[in-house]
């Protein structure tokens, strides 16, 4: 019994170090990772301009197929980094991407986007920042990937890297494309 | 050129470490004086080398040699020298190789000043020593070389994180480590006495100073970067319960038990086995301090750029280290022979109360630390655990530790008379029950302020009684009081200083968290504020330039009474490399209270919202703070005298010749 008493302080490192394996080893986790109260919610309810001023962007554009909904402003420097990323997720034709432009002068997004590419089907203005409030935006870039129903399944905080996305955005949307709602 | 010099020494150093292990321990396994000695040789070519590596690097930072990739990702050519300097420690290669620098420290000055040791024991802890260097060279080498270059070389570097440009932070990563490396003598002490199966008196009597000495540096370099958190941050706390400032703070806790069951062991021959465990798991928190700031497992302040790489490493070297030691504890631990019984109110009843107290404390920040990663590997989803945690478990901990620290020291050993130490400490008591009356008189914060006042000043009341006690103030004449005060031994004077600088931090931790007022509000210039009795006015901000940024400077001239105080001038600078912004907080201390400013971001008028143009600006009036940081290096300062004793440094009484299963018996 007495035995057994000097034996726990192992014990209990050896299961510890095998938590800290279990953590470390998974490449899928992001320790910065904030839950957002909004995954597995509806997108909240909003109503914006288009950038382009033809009429406007509500939450039924994020509706009815899977949705990468990204968030940035053209001074914004990482959501530079991040938009090769989002340029070759334009490339796959099974999803939509749309962009929320976050505190930006409409002709200053626009010109960003004539320079590095556009890689959204359809971009709302927020210049007020109010819509950004209630998707709980707390920095730019944000990514939400919402599935057919439009319902948010995955916050990404900060920009995507290209070595991020096959481990970290990838399984979620391919896993919302096996349920279905491919555009 | 010289790059490639430090990166061959600290090779050469591995190379060392590796004989370093095997050499001693086969010696003295054998008994062979010669295999011994070689240890002490290594111990200190190792020393050399990896200084050598050291200042290879430091050069690589003075002269900006921006060949080299480590210089590129943390400086830059205008930065202040004292920056570049502590530019080597500031990210996580170099600091890597301050921590080997100061184990091989240690590691020499065992080989050089462990004179009086059996040379059988400092050759075991020179090997535990030489294994422990070995596995973090490696670890260097592997993954985290600081001597890499890149070619070409670019014109100027990326610049240290302006956050850590600061004097307090400069010196505040090789106090830590002091301490943390510090506390690996005592693991090496405790696996070589557990090899050789044996603990005494004598053991416990060469343990302490080393033990005093890394906790000494500990809490100075706790101090200092609770210190710069405070006022670099700008968030107006000093500590905030983050991994990395728990992931500190646990050896702390250790380590303090461990002193105190050290001295049980020394003086009584008891608690062999749990002095050892403490020893152990003192390095094994500091160990895993590392690992957690380093991997990438938990997100902080402190995170460097992480590698999972890294990450794996760490985890293997922790692993190996606390299977290896606990282990060898599980094997050899139950076999230690129980020495000296004692009553439960005695002096060790008291130091066990102590150790309980202080373990548990260690174990509740602990679980605080590891129970958002422990949730999050069974599935459970992510929390953080934040301070209303530490502040309902840890308070009710620390507040009967305190109450015990009033008595225990008066008890004798063996066998206490708790009655007669409960009338001796009389005045005290009353001394504390007038003070306590009277803060819930003059209290207008919460209830847990009078507990804190009234925990202050039972154990400063506590720890003069004791010290009255042994002088015989006011029973003998007052010139043969103070003659005796002249010859107590440096060790008794240290205790009552640190436990007297516990009852400062304890009163300055209680004031600044129920009595602070704060102030947040946007100001334009001319427009005044009252806070705590005095009026705040914003006269003026403009911008000044600085040498590797630019600030926006406020004025604030602070007047009580209309008398005026002070002038504040709280900045905002904006670095360029890094592009990165940081609030200098401006602060007036009257060392009884500190006036704290900060200044945010400019406020645009809002068009028809009736707002106004100027700046946040964040006002707190902090009684008592500075009584936080004065106390810290009060403690040190009892922890010094301590260590000035005379017995440390005088050789412990001869043991009994070598014989591997018997204990020494009285040795002392």
């Amino acid at each position: 019994m007495r035995r057994l008493l000097f034996i726990l302080p192992v014990s209990a490192l050896i299961i510890l170090g095998a938590i800290f394996f279990m953590l470390l080893a998974d490449k899928t986790r992001d320790p910065g990772a904030v839950p957002s109260p909004l995954v597995g919610k509806p997108v909240p309810a909003f109503s914006l301009p288009r950038l382009d001023g033809n009429g406007s962007v509500t939450e039924a554009d994020l509706k009815g197929a899977v949705t990468v909904f990204n968030v940035f402003a053209s001074w914004c420097l990482p959501c530079r980094v991040e938009h090769p990323v989002l340029m070759r997720m334009a490339a796959d034709k099974r999803l939509r991407i749309v962009g929320l432009n976050y505190k930006d002068k409409p002709e200053d997004a626009k010109k960003w986007l004539a320079e590095l590419g556009n890689p959204f089907a359809v971009v709302a203005s927020d210049r007020q920042g109010r819509a950004a409030i209630d998707f709980g935006v707390y920095g730019v870039p944000e990514t939400f990937i919402i599935d057919a129903r439009g319902i948010i399944r995955h916050k990404h905080v900060g920009p995507i890297h290209a070595s991020e996305y096959p481990d970290r955005i990838a399984p979620v949307i391919e896993r919302l494309l096996r349920e279905g709602g491919g555009k | 050129m010289i790059a490639e010099t430090g990166h061959f020494a600290l090779i050469l150093a591995a190379l060392i470490a590796a004989f370093q292990c095997v050499l001693p321990l086969a010696g003295a396994a054998r008994g062979d004086q010669r295999l011994m000695d070689s240890g002490r040789t290594a111990a200190v070519a190792q020393f050399l080398f990896i200084t050598v590596a050291f200042f290879s690097l430091m050069h690589a930072y003075v002269v900006s040699d921006f060949s080299v990739a480590n210089v590129v990702q943390n400086s830059h050519s205008a930065k202040p020298m004292l920056y570049k300097i502590a530019g080597v420690w500031g990210n996580h290669e170099g600091s890597m190789v301050l921590w080997v620098l100061i184990l091989a420290l240690f590691g020499a000055a065992i080989a050089v000043f462990g004179r009086n040791l059996p040379h059988e024991l400092r050759a075991r802890v020179l090997a535990v020593q030489g294994m422990i260097g070995l596995a973090f060279l490696l670890f260097i080498l592997a993954t985290s070389n600081p001597f890499l270059r890149v070619d070409p070389a670019p014109m100027d570097g990326r610049g240290l994180n302006p956050i850590l440009q600061d004097p307090g932070l400069a010196f505040h990563p090789p106090f830590l480590y002091l301490g943390y490396v510090g506390f690996s003598v005592a693991f090496a002490f405790a696996v070589a006495a557990l090899i050789e199966g044996r603990v005494d008196a004598a053991w416990a009597r060469w343990v302490r100073p080393w033990t005093l000495a890394a906790w000494c540096a500990l809490t100075l370099g706790i101090a200092l970067g609770s210190w710069w958190a405070y006022y670099e941050l700008g968030w107006g706390g000093f500590w905030f319960w983050d991994p990395v400032e728990n992931a500190s703070f646990m050896p702390w806790l250790a380590g303090t038990a461990l002193l105190h069951s050290a001295i049980v062991v020394e003086k009584r021959d008891a608690l062999k086995s749990w002095t050892i465990l403490l020893a152990i798991l003192t390095f094994i928190l500091a160990m895993m301090g590392t690992f957690l700031v380093r991997s990438g497992v938990l997100t902080s302040v402190h995170t460097f750029a992480t590698d999972p790489g890294r990450g794996l490493f760490i985890l293997a070297l922790l692993l190996i280290a606390a299977v290896g030691s606990l282990g060898l504890y599980a094997w050899r631990a139950p076999g230690l022979r129980t020495g000296g019984v004692f009553a439960p109110i005695s002096r060790e009843g008291g130091l066990v109360l102590n150790n309980l107290l202080l373990a548990t404390a260690t174990a509740t920040v602990l679980l605080g630390t590891l129970y958002p990663l422990l949730l999050e590997a069974l599935d459970a989803g992510k929390v953080s655990v934040g301070a209303p945690y530490y502040n309902l478990t840890f308070v009710p901990i620390m507040a009967p530790l305190i109450v015990a620290m009033g008595i225990g020291p008066m008890l004798a050993w063996k066998r206490g008379d708790l009655p007669g130490v409960l009338a001796r400490l009389r005045i005290a008591a009353i001394v504390t029950g007038i003070v306590i009356c009277g803060a819930i008189l003059l209290n207008d914060g919460p209830l847990m302020a009078v507990l804190g006042v009234g925990l202050a000043c039972w154990l400063f009341m506590g720890a003069l009684s004791e010290l009255a006690e042994r002088i015989r103030l006011f029973r003998i004449p007052l010139r043969e009081s103070l003659r005796r005060l002249a010859h107590l031994p440096p060790a008794a004077i240290g205790m009552t200083v640190a436990h007297v600088s516990m009852a400062v931090i304890v009163l300055g931790i209680t004031a600044s968290a129920a009595w602070q007022s704060e102030r947040v509000l946007v100001m334009a210039p001319g427009d005044g504020v009252d806070l705590a009795g005095y009026r705040v006015t914003l006269d003026r901000v403009e911008k000044v330039p600085g040498p590797n940024y630019t600030a926006e400077r406020a004025a604030m001239s602070v007047t009580r009474k209309g008398n005026v105080v002070t002038v504040l001038r709280p900045e905002k600078r904006a670095f360029v490399t890094p592009p990165q912004t940081t609030t200098e907080a401006a602060i007036h201390t009257t060392w009884l209270a500190d006036i704290y400013a900060v200044i945010g971001d400019p406020v645009a008028p809002k068009a028809g919202e009736g707002g106004k143009a100027g700046w946040t600006v964040r006002l707190y009036h902090n009684p008592l703070v500075p009584w936080i940081w004065i106390g810290a290096v009060i403690m040190v300062v009892g922890g010094l005298i301590s260590l000035a004793d005379r017995r440390h440094r005088v050789g412990a009484p001869a043991r009994k010749t070598r014989s591997a299963e018997t204990p020494a018996a009285g040795a002392a």
